[in-house]
Order: structure tokens, then sequence, then C-alpha cells
């Protein structure tokens, strides 16, 4: 009897052990817990070193296919999940809005049940509606959705690479400050970073035109709740003070037709107060990094010798990106197992 | 459920030991070797190994780390548990080596495949070896080892536990299975409450 | 004898036109109702039909100002016939048909299409709304006496406000001889620009465009200096925001022939149901948000404003409630957030949404009923006013219901075409039990029983 005892939880996978509820779709990143950040980017980890490999092909999504659903045009991102799913040789099919059913009038979500019907495993999809992977998500039973972008809401997978990229350089994103410059009301990677690091424990500092801020971020904004969102930022319109220690500059695009809507006077006087310099980043903390998460406009939102100069780490963003799409595509696809 | 003790610390000290002497004797040495662990616990059994052969050898045998998620066919049965990825290292390749693989248990052989075609994208090993610390059978592939700690014929709807001092604090082997008896005596305690 | 006589007895009866809120009985015949009180056994006739009324209320029918038909032009969404009976079912006897169809209603042609098919199909009295302009454009005013003249109630270009200050004024002018309200969507579109919610917390944590609560309050304040500048009767049109309050309740006090109605839906729900969780809040928003079912105009705001609402309700200072019933077929919210359509199917739900308010104390039985029979009858002018009453020799034209009843929203179960709400699968406490239009029974849910037939001892 000695050699006997009663297990009181089991600890080991499979029938005996409590399988976690597992994911099936990565919408934004306000319904992850850190835990899960922290697996995905321990995943990528792995990932980048297939990446590192002569042959860089893994059999992990064989036989799985992937739809790849592309409402904007994008290059990048559409290019980085197209390989990110070869290299786990999953069958990638790449549908763009133009030249398919969509651009004849096929609403979204029947494009999304033909997708389906076709036994497809995974829709990565690109919309300029907030929330289009949403209603995709809330209609299709068989199939994973992860949103490469919509509209201004999220662009959950930016923000996880970001994320891998900061802790690949500096190690942990604890008590990291974190300043996003730029347009945040019409950016869905500010949004989804907002989330990311808050969960990881920086800093956030939001720097930019004060009618570049949603609202309700706004103290000046009395009338409006400020939000959970909200309590995770700080917001400063002035970049030189915003910039003090900061160990991560990230710089957002700035689109042209913001001067034309009355949001900004000139870009000149865009330029002029929130352009990141080397000046400005002789404020920052010695080494600090600096993002974009592309595509750049050089000389507007981000000076040409930071984008090109040594604290610039928009090269590696690319390259992470693979790895954590691959880390999420994988999750996704092996994570919805059966009980046995 | 009932757990009852397979191998304690010392069984799975002398286990290790012969396996390092029949890797060496079967080698004639240890030149071209490679011991590789399969993540997690293989990781922490090729170290052992790899400590013993510098021991009884006096050689630094290089060891590397493989995590076999990505090359699996069942994963899809294992729930997400199984879907974080440790990192492979394998730093001085496997180009023309010796390679020992090692693993805790074996059991359906899945596992052993995986690994071997993980390996194989590394580059064309001379030879590849297994070592496992308890081979408790039913296997599904045409796989077997070379060098066992301990044999344990088991039933379907038993479990084999292994813990090692790295990861569990201890080291040991349990066989976990049903017990009837007990589970009878439970539900009439149940009825009586 | 056969008599067609219905005995409602020992109800609950809130006439808020006699200010009267206390247990009795009902008597209708002939369309009428012939007495009420506490009625002695020899005035009741023969074979009379008998409704135990104990634990329900009776009150007057409810009057609507504010719904949309969809009829001519959008059948699809929802047909008089259909919307009649939901008015039914949720206690409405008066409905007040918005004039946004196809065509629109801007000429006597279509609003005597709209008689003409309420006298077919509808259970319930169908009162149009003319147009302000022609084609609802914005451009030119309707031709407002004619519309009048062919029966219209009031002139409105809901779901479009009459952006254009001139004609807004040159409307209040031209209309104040008719004696007709003018019912202003009020929306300063260059604020509103592309919104499609409420500008706040979640519109931000979902990356939808925001609507100021100032689009609705600069054009309020526009138009009640507009009102005050021509002397025109305005009406304003679902109140939104904390700060449209205090603008009609100063225009009110200045002695401005204004007024303002509130949706049942801006009084119990806030924009934290966008989030998909029926209000519960949460800051993962999770695979259930963009509910489009949420989607609606003006649009579904933070709690202060809805308490803001609910007090300026109790308080008077909002004369009405109003529906703006706005159905839509299934395709039109089965898309993403920013292309649904604006709109909520409130009819079938508006008691059990009002009784809440009742229950937890922040508004009167009598008030609510006031506010959903005299305060609407008082918008629509002198005329209108016995619509409101259950004095005797008034038309019987009666709600009763249990404000006790638990239920559960069940969209299939609908008589509406539109069933799009948010409430789906909420439980609401409180129902009609019958609705008698007219002196007919035009609903009656399966709880009502009739007793025997009265017999004279």
């Amino acid at each position: 009897m000695s050699l006997s005892r009663t297990i009181e939880t089991p600890e080991i996978s499979g029938a005996l052990g409590t399988v976690p509820t597992p994911r099936k779709h990565v919408l934004d990143l306000d319904d992850f817990s850190r835990e899960e950040i922290t697996e995905v980017l321990g995943s990528a980890r792995g990932m980048k070193e297939v990446l590192g490999r002569d042959i860089k092909k893994v059999p992990a999504l064989r036989g799985k296919v992937i739809v790849t659903l592309f409402y904007e045009a994008s290059t990048r991102t559409r290019i980085s999940f197209e390989e990110a799913g070869k290299v786990l040789s999953a069958d990638v099919i790449n549908m763009s809005a133009s030249g398919s059913s969509a651009e004849k009038g096929e609403s979204l979500l029947n494009t999304g049940l033909t997708i389906q019907a076709m036994g497809v495993d995974t829709i990565v999809i690109r919309h300029p509606h907030s929330g289009a992977p949403y209603l995709l998500a809330q209609h299709l039973d068989k199939v994973s959705v992860i949103n490469a972008g919509d509209g201004l809401h999220a662009h959950p997978t930016q923000a996880l690479l970001d994320l891998y990229t900061v802790q690949d350089k500096l190690g942990s994103l604890e008590g990291l400050k974190v300043v996003i410059v730029g347009d945040v009301l019409h950016s869905r990677v500010a949004r989804s970073d907002i989330w990311g690091f808050a969960k990881m424990g920086a800093k956030v500092v939001l720097s930019g035109p004060a009618t570049l801020m949603p609202p309700d971020l706004m103290r000046s904004s009395k009338n409006i709740a400020r939000s959970h969102f909200a309590s995770l930022v700080e917001v400063d319109t002035d970049l030189d003070r915003a910039i003090e220690g900061a160990d991560v500059v990230m710089a957002l695009r700035l689109q042209q037709e913001r001067q034309n809507a009355g949001f900004l006077p000139s870009i000149r006087e865009y330029i002029r107060r929130w352009q990141v310099t080397d000046d400005r980043l002789e404020r920052a903390k010695p080494g600090a990094m600096v993002m974009h998460p592309g595509p750049m406009n050089e000389g507007i939102e981000i000076s040409n010798s930071i984008a090109h100069g040594g604290s610039s780490v928009i090269e590696e963003q690319v390259t992470n990106g693979v790895a954590v799409r691959m880390a999420l595509l994988y999750q996704l696809t092996i994570g919805p197992g059966q009980e046995s | 459920m009932q757990e009852r003790q397979i191998m304690n610390q010392e069984d799975v000290r002398r286990a290790l030991a012969r396996v390092a002497h029949e890797i060496l004797e079967r080698n004639r040495g240890a030149e071209e070797l490679v011991i590789v662990g399969i993540h997690t616990r293989g990781v922490h059994l090729a170290r052992r190994i790899a400590a013993n052969l510098a021991e009884f050898e006096g050689v630094e045998v290089p060891v590397a780390t493989l995590d076999v998620g990505l090359y699996r066919d069942d994963l899809r049965d294992r729930g997400q548990s199984q879907t974080k990825l440790q990192p492979t290292d394998i730093p001085m390749g496997i180009q023309g080596k010796r390679v020992v693989l090692v693993d805790d248990v074996l059991y359906t052989g899945r596992t052993i495949r995986a690994a071997m075609d993980a390996l194989i994208d590394f580059g064309r090993p001379k030879q590849i070896q297994l070592a496992i610390l308890l081979d408790r059978g039913h296997r599904e592939l045409p796989i077997r080892a070379d060098y066992v700690g301990q044999n344990l014929p088991t039933a379907f709807n038993e479990r084999v536990k292994v813990r090692l001092m790295e990861t569990d604090g201890a080291d040991e082997v349990t066989l976990i299975f049903e017990d009837l008896n007990g589970e009878e005596q439970k539900s009439a305690e149940e009825q009586e409450a | 004898m056969e008599t067609d006589s219905i005995l409602i007895r020992h109800a609950r009866i809130v006439d808020p036109s006699r200010k009267l809120d206390r247990v009795g009985d009902l008597l209708l015949g002939s369309g009428e109702i012939t007495a009420a009180g506490r009625l002695g056994p020899d005035r009741i006739p023969e074979g009379c039909r008998v409704i135990d009324g104990a634990g329900l209320v009776a009150s007057p029918g409810f009057i609507d100002l504010h719904c949309h038909l969809r009829e001519p032009g959008f059948e699809y969404k929802e047909t008089i016939a259909a919307g009649s009976k939901a008015a039914a079912k949720g206690g409405f006897t008066t409905i007040c048909a918005m004039p946004n169809t196809d065509p629109p209603v801007d000429n006597a042609a279509v609003v005597e299409f709209i008689q003409k098919r309420a006298r077919q199909d509808s259970l319930v009295r169908i009162l149009p709304i003319g147009c302000v302009s022609k084609g609802r454009k914005g451009h030119e005013l309707a031709e407002m006496e004619e519309l009048a003249s062919a029966g219209v109630v009031a002139f409105s270009d809901d779901g479009d406000p009459v952006y254009d200050a001139n004609l807004m004024r040159l409307a209040l002018i031209y209309s104040s001889d008719l004696g007709l309200p003018i019912i202003n969507h009020c929306q300063e579109l260059s604020l509103s620009c592309n919104g499609v919610m409420a500008e706040g917390p979640v519109a931000t944590h979902l990356g939808l465009d925001g609507i100021p609560a100032a689009a609705e309050e600069t054009m309020i304040a526009r138009d009640i200096a507009l009102a005050e500048a021509t002397g025109g009767r305005l009406h304003v049109a679902h109140l939104s925001t904390a700060g449209s309050v205090p603008l009609v309740r100063d225009a009110k006090a200045r002695g401005l022939s204004v007024t303002a109605e509130v949706c049942p839906h801006h009084l119990t729900s806030t924009d934290q149901w966008v989030l998909g969780r029926k209000g519960e809040p949460t800051t993962a928003a999770g695979g259930l948000a963009y509910d489009t079912s949420t989607k609606v105009y003006p649009p579904l705001r933070a709690q202060r404003d809805v308490e803001a609402l609910v007090q300026a309700l109790a308080d008077g200072v909002i004369d009405c409630v109003a529906t703006d019933h706005a159905p839509h077929d299934v395709t039109s919210k089965q898309v993403t957030y920013q292309d649904a359509a604006f709109g909520i199917s409130v009819l079938e739900t508006a008691l059990g949404s009002l009784l809440q308010l009742v229950h937890a104390k922040k508004l009167s039985m009598g008030a609510m009923v006031d506010r959903l029979t005299t305060g609407p009858a008082r918008v629509l002018g002198e005329s209108y006013s016995d619509l409101a009453s259950l004095q005797p020799g008034t038309a019987a034209d009666i709600v009763l219901f249990d404000p006790e009843r638990e239920w559960t929203v069940d969209t299939s179960e609908f008589e509406s075409k539109g069933r799009n709400t948010p409430l789906e699968g909420t439980t609401l406490k409180g129902r009609v039990v019958a609705t008698f239009a007219g002196g007919s029974l035009i609903y009656q849910s399966p709880e009502l029983k009739f007793e025997e037939p009265h017999v004279n001892a």
C-alpha cells in the first residue's frame, strides 16, 4: 500500500487532464490574457528558428487550407500570412476583393459561407470596416477567423509582432515606456498595440494632434465617459515631453487626406510638432527602439535618418511578423482538438 | 485513480548509467556522437546521459534539443497544451553524425517518427539510434528502441507518468490506473450521503 | 339575449386624462366605453362577456407618434398589415406612420394609398405623417396644405433632418396656419459625418466612427431658436442625449410651442450593448461584439444620458414615448456594423421595456401611461384627446396588460416583419394581455380568459 496513492488533481493531458478552452479566432488582443500572449510569443520564437533553417518547411499544417480574404490593398500583411502558411505546409489561397464575386456585390457573409463550404480551415481577413471579422466569426461555425486588419479597429497580428520585436530586443515588456505618435484616432495598429503593451505591463503614452486622438481618451472631454481602454494609456500632445525616457517610440502612418478633412492645419505643421527626429529621440532613453507599422511616409511622421538609422527595428518587425503569424496559424489549426 | 511507483530515483540513475554504457559499447566510443533530446523530459535525460558519457569516457558529447510539435500527426487529438513550441537547437548539425535520440517513454512510436522526420530536415545523419527510459508497449509504427531503461507491459487505459528532478522536483516513474474497488467504495459513500 | 358587450372586471384602471388610478370595471359596447367605475350587477347587460381583470392594468390604448411601416416601397421590411398587428400586440391602438416610404408621402395620392391600405389591412388607427420637403430632399417645401387636407397629422422628413436652416424656418412659418407640428430628426450632419454609434469609450474600443452628442444638440438649439422666431410648432423626435434635455426644458419654460419624444431603447440601453452582451460591461469585446441589432439613429448613448432622459420623461420635460419602430429585413443587419441599416423593431417590446422603469421606481405607472397616451395625444392636438381617455362615450381603445408577467423576447414570435432587436433572448417583465380598438378585441394573449357570460340573477 505504501507504493500506492490517490491522485487528487490529474496533471497530464488527454483523457485524464482538463484541456483549456482552445481559442478559435484571433479577432483582437482585448480578449487575450497575458499568459496567452506569452505563449504565442514563445511559440513564435520556435517558428523563427524554423525560418532560419536551410529548409524552411515543416509539415505541421499539411492538408490544411488557409484563405487570405483581402478587401483592402496590402502587400506586407498578405505576403507575410502567405509565407507563414506555406512554411507550415498549409495550402494558401489568396483572394482579393477585386476580380472576385465580392466585386459583383456578393455580401461578405455569403462570401464567407461559400469559402467555408469549400472546406477551408482558416480565413485570414482584411476589411475596411471595423468588425468585419466578427461578422464571419459569428456566422461561420467550421472555420477559424484571423483578423488581418479591420477598419479603424484592430490589427492583432501586427501588435503581436510588435510585442515580439520589443521583447526580443529588450528582454521583457514589463515596465517599459512605449510612446505611440500620430494619428491614433484612425489607427487599428495603435488600438491593438495599446491592448498588447498594456497587458504585458508596459506603460503606453500617446502623442499627436488632439484632433487625431479618440475623444474619450482626451481628458479635456468632460462630457464623455472615459473607458477602461482610456485607463490603459496616457495622452500628452507635446511630443518633446511625451518622449522623455521612452524605451520604444512608434510612429504611425499619417495619411495625407487628414489635412483635407480638416484634422490638421498642414502636413508642414505636423512635421514640426510630431515628426520623430534625431533631436527628439535624444530625449528618449539611450538605445530606445523606433518602430513603424508601415508603410512609411518618410519625411512626414518619421525622418529619413531615423527610418534607416541604428535605432530602427522596422525591418525586423517584418521578419518577426512571419514567425508570429506562423505561431498563430499553428495554434488555431491545431488548437481546437477533440477531447479523446 | 490510483498511482503506483515503477521506478524510484535509484532505478532511474542505474538505468541511465547502463544506457550510457551500452551507447559506448555499441558505438565503440563516443566519436561522431550527438545526443538529441526530445522536449521536454527527453532533453533532461539527454543531458544526464551526456554527463554519464563524460564521466565514463572523459569526452564531451554534444547535446541538441528537438521540438517535434511541427512534425506530429496527432496534435489535433491532444489539445492545446501540446501546441506550445520549445526551442529546437542543433548548433553542431547532424550531417554524417551518429544521432542518439532520447525520450522518456516509448509508446505508439509516433513521437519518434516525427522526431526522425524533423532530424532529416537538418541534414543526413549516418545513423539514428533511440534511447528510452521506459518502454510501455502498444506500438502503432514499426519502431523499436536501441537502449531501454526498463520495459513495462501496460494496459491501454493506464497512464505512465515520468517525473524528473529538473522539471518535477523528483526522479520517479509511476503507473496511473483506475482503481475499481475504490470507485465502488466511493459511489457507496455517495449513496449514504 | 346576445350582446357584443364586454365587461373588464376588477382591473386597475389607469386613465391619466382624468388623473384616475384605481380598481374598477369597464364596460364596452357598440365600439364605445359605455360605463366605468364600480358597476353593480344591474348595470351589466345580459349575455355580456366578462374578463377577470384582477392584477391587470387597463388603460387607454397607446398612441405612437413615430413608427415606420415601410409601405409603400419597402414591403420586404414591413407592411401596414404586419405593422398594425405588431402595434396591437404591443398595446398600441393609434400609430403615426413616418413618410420615408417609396414614394415618400409628399402628395395626397400617397396619403390616400396609405389610408386605403389601413382601412383594408389595419387593426389599429393609422395616422399618416407627411413630408416637410418634396421628395424628402430638403430643397423645396412639400404641398403641406394638400397633405393636411388629405389627413396627415404632422410633417417630418424623418430619417433625415431638415438640414437647411432656412427651409426649416419656412416650414415652421408655412405650417403655422395648418396647426400641425413639424417633427424634426435633429442631427447636424457635418458633426455626425459617417458615424454609426455614439461617440465614446465603446466607439473608441471598437474603432467605429462616433456621433457626438453635439450633433443632436446643436440642431435642437437651432430649431428652438427658429420656433421662437416664427411661433411655429416644433416637435423634437427621439431625444437621445443628456444635453438635449435642458434645451427642451428651457424652450418650454419660455412658453414656446416645443414638444419632445423619447424612445424606449434610449431609456433602457446604452452604447455598451454594441459589445453584444446585452449591456453587461466588459473590457474584452470577444466574438459577440458589433451587434448590428443595436445600430439605431440616434445611437444608444451613455448611462448618464439614459438617466437624464428617464428623469426628463418622469418630470414631463419630455412629453411622450415614441417607438421609432424601424423594422428591417434580416439581410440589412447581417452585414458589417458600418453597412447595417439603422433601426430597431420596437412596437412589441416597448411596454416591457418601459415597465422596467416602473418596476425600478424611476417612473410611476400613471406617468408611464400618460407618456404613452395623453402625452402623444397632446402633441397631435386638441381633437385627438378622446383617443387617450377611458371616459364613457369615447371610443373603446383599450389596452389590458399584466405588469408582472415575465416573458422572454423571441423574435420568431413577432408579428412585425422586422426581427431586428437587441432584446432578443432577454427577459422583460410586463406584457399586453388584450388590446381593444373601437370595442373589438384586436389582440389577445393566451393568458386572456373569458368567464361565463353574465346572467342577471
